[in-house]
């Protein structure tokens, strides 16, 4: 075909030649895929490259999570070598440190789930009570700073505070108390990893929320002013009725990654003295199996929580389109 | 201009009532609030910068805070006459060129392809991407893989699996989508090809989103060391974060350690961390006035059709 490469008027409206009734639909569908291809290959070639990595890097991992259920050796097929069926499964779940650690994520998801994501709906709210702009602004840049930051310098940073002659000590001693080294505390890592990741991440969630509150319409103020609402409760019965789809998105992904607590940011400030609480999935999957080698079995555990994850999110998108409408996808 | 302004001036105050007694009372605790979020979030920076700047006594006392005592900066020429800072540095900068550049390529040609509404399988396309939002094959598989192409200790181990950030992805679709059509349905009609209209038209027509890209990818591969700090066994393959990452966990490396044998243990502990923060964070510090508005706004877009 001769037929400069444009992009063609919709299928549906292009002469089709008659055909036979009975081969009809499956002649179509073949068909018009053929066309497809003739008229975008150049499209389609382009994908090619994404596709490749997304298959590579993104499914066969996901496959390779066949190895939890074979015997693994080290420079054999990344497949492993022959079935075991559940071995390591029954092996984990007889594990007491497994349930440790499995109580410690659910610790500590729950815990900065329950911190991390009301508090930037609350700056939110108050930055939008702001009327002077620039000092909107301000307060606006340099809460997004954190975000910014790798969590190398985090952690850099937490030790230094921490430490013994940091000044969360200082701050102690003028009080009376005796200084300790808070991060060998176990009794103290929840509280030092939530106000972290607090202290990271409130600025940056905020810019959501305010953009869903710029859509919220100004009329609907106004109706609630006359109507003899005051301040309270137009934030009660507008403002957050405006951006509860913003919201229970934000809450379903969050909970899509409850189970990935953290997993870099605890491995850099954790230490053997403080698994006791600091210990979680992600980091025991990483210590088994990468540092102590017995990759089959760090799989199967890396591969319950991934399952966990999905179950997770997929109920929480459920339950949230049931009741009150607001779904992912 | 000036009718501009005078048009959009009622709109700022809100009209009608005077603010209540309540209300000015609220805006006086906001605004200390706020200002405690000022603080809160500045304070470790400044901290850590006087820290940086203090003789090892003061800072054992504890008498640092936020002002340096007894300033000098011989940990900054002790940190930066380390050969191997500057070698990872340079680490650094090779990855996340190297890395963005892979990201950008793989990123702009997907998402051009998934804005296209008209393409059979498009939906298949786009789900292939999202789906790997909400299960990935774990940390084990992936290093059993990335181990087993032979990619370790060299950039590729960065690069090749982080190549796609789904969430990226998405926002550029939306950005092409949002471009109109009559452009380069005219240049097709003239008998350019597709890449051809990619080249010439589009990506000349997506220059802040491409900027925002690269911003979004060069931030994220310039922060990070768990990839560099699982697949690099040798100190001079390092980036500067698994070098601090390294310092911070008290295991300095051999050359450093020679490096700085002439100051005693404690110089080390208490200032050299601080300089090694302080010199890590500061290009970031120093393009994010610049850069912050482009991620405001990706993210708002991404926000938007994602």
């Amino acid at each position: 075909m001769s037929t400069p490469k444009i992009l063609d008027p919709p299928p549906t409206t292009l002469a089709q030649p008659p055909l036979p009734p009975v081969t009809r639909k499956v002649r179509k569908g073949r068909q018009s895929w053929r066309r497809a291809f003739r008229r975008d290959w150049q499209l389609y070639s382009l994908a090619l490259l994404p596709l490749v990595f997304f298959v590579v890097f993104r499914y066969l991992p996901m496959i390779g999570n066949v190895i939890a259920f074979r015997r693994f050796r080290p420079g054999g097929s990344i497949f492993g070598e022959y079935w075991v069926g559940l071995r390591y499964v029954k092996m984990f779940l007889s594990d007491p440190t497994f349930w440790d650690v499995f109580t410690n994520t659910l610790i500590l998801g729950g815990l900065t789930l329950l911190v991390c994501f009301p508090l930037p709906i609350v700056l939110a709210l108050l930055l939008n009570e702001v009327r002077t702009r620039y000092l909107k602004r301000f307060v606006q840049s340099v809460s997004y700073l954190p975000h910014f930051l790798s969590i190398v310098i985090v952690a850099g940073m937490i030790m230094q505070m921490l430490s013994v002659d940091g000044v969360v000590n200082q701050l102690v001693n003028a009080l009376g108390g005796e200084p300790s080294a808070f991060l060998q505390k176990p009794e103290w890592f929840r509280t030092i990893y939530v106000s972290s990741e607090a202290w990271q991440t409130v600025g940056w969630g905020t810019i959501l929320y305010l953009a869903a509150l710029t859509t919220i319409d100004q009329d609907l103020y106004e109706a609630a002013r006359i109507d003899g609402a005051n301040r309270w409760r137009q934030t009660w019965h507008v403002t957050l009725p405006g951006i509860r789809p913003t919201m229970m998105t934000l809450l379903i992904l969050n909970i899509g990654t409850f189970m990935a607590v953290g997993f870099e940011k605890i491995l850099l400030i954790y230490n053997p003295l403080t698994y006791e609480t600091a210990d979680v999935i992600s980091t025991y999957v990483y210590r088994v199996g990468i540092v102590s080698g017995n990759l089959s079995y760090a799989a199967a555990i890396g591969l319950f929580e991934s399952v966990i994850g999905l179950v997770l999110v997929l109920s929480a998108n459920f339950i949230s389109r049931r009741t009150v409408g607001t779904s992912l996808w | 201009m000036v009718t501009l302004d005078a048009l959009r001036r009622p709109t700022r105050r809100k009209p009608g009532i005077r603010p209540t007694r309540g209300y000015r009372a609220f805006q006086v605790v906001n605004a200390i609030v706020l200002t405690g979020v000022v603080v809160v979030t500045l304070y470790p920076f400044i901290n850590i910068v006087a820290r940086s700047m203090s003789d090892q006594a003061s800072i054992i006392s504890g008498e640092v805070n936020l002002l340096p005592k007894g300033f000098n900066v011989t940990s900054y020429e002790h940190v930066m006459s380390d050969s191997m800072f500057w070698r990872n540095y340079r680490n650094t900068v090779y990855y996340t060129f190297v890395a963005t550049s892979v990201a950008l390529i793989l990123t702009t040609t997907y998402a051009y392809v998934l804005s296209k509404k008209h393409l059979k399988g498009r939906t298949f396309l786009v789900a292939v991407a999202v789906f790997t939002m909400f299960f990935n094959g774990g940390l084990i598989p992936n290093y059993v893989l990335v181990t087993s192409l032979g990619l370790k200790n060299s950039v590729w181990a960065i690069a090749l699996p982080n190549a796609i950030s789904v969430f990226n992805l998405l926002v550029m679709k939306a950005f092409f989508e949002s471009l109109p059509t009559d452009l380069e349905e005219a240049a097709a009609v003239d008998g350019l090809s597709t890449y051809g209209i990619l080249l010439r038209i589009v990506l000349p027509l997506s220059k802040a989103i491409v900027a925002t890209m690269v911003l979004f990818y060069a931030v994220s591969f310039w922060n990070s060391w768990f990839s560099a700090f699982l697949y690099m066994d040798r100190q001079e393959l390092f980036p500067v974060t698994v070098y601090l990452r390294n310092l911070i966990a008290g295991s300095t490396g051999a050359e450093f350690a020679g490096a700085i044998a002439e100051t005693d243990e404690a110089q080390v502990d208490a200032t050299i961390k601080s300089v090694t923060i302080v010199l890590t964070t500061l290009p970031i510090l120093t393009v994010y006035p610049f850069i912050q508005r482009y991620f405001v706004s990706g993210i708002m877009l991404g926000a938007v059709k994602g």
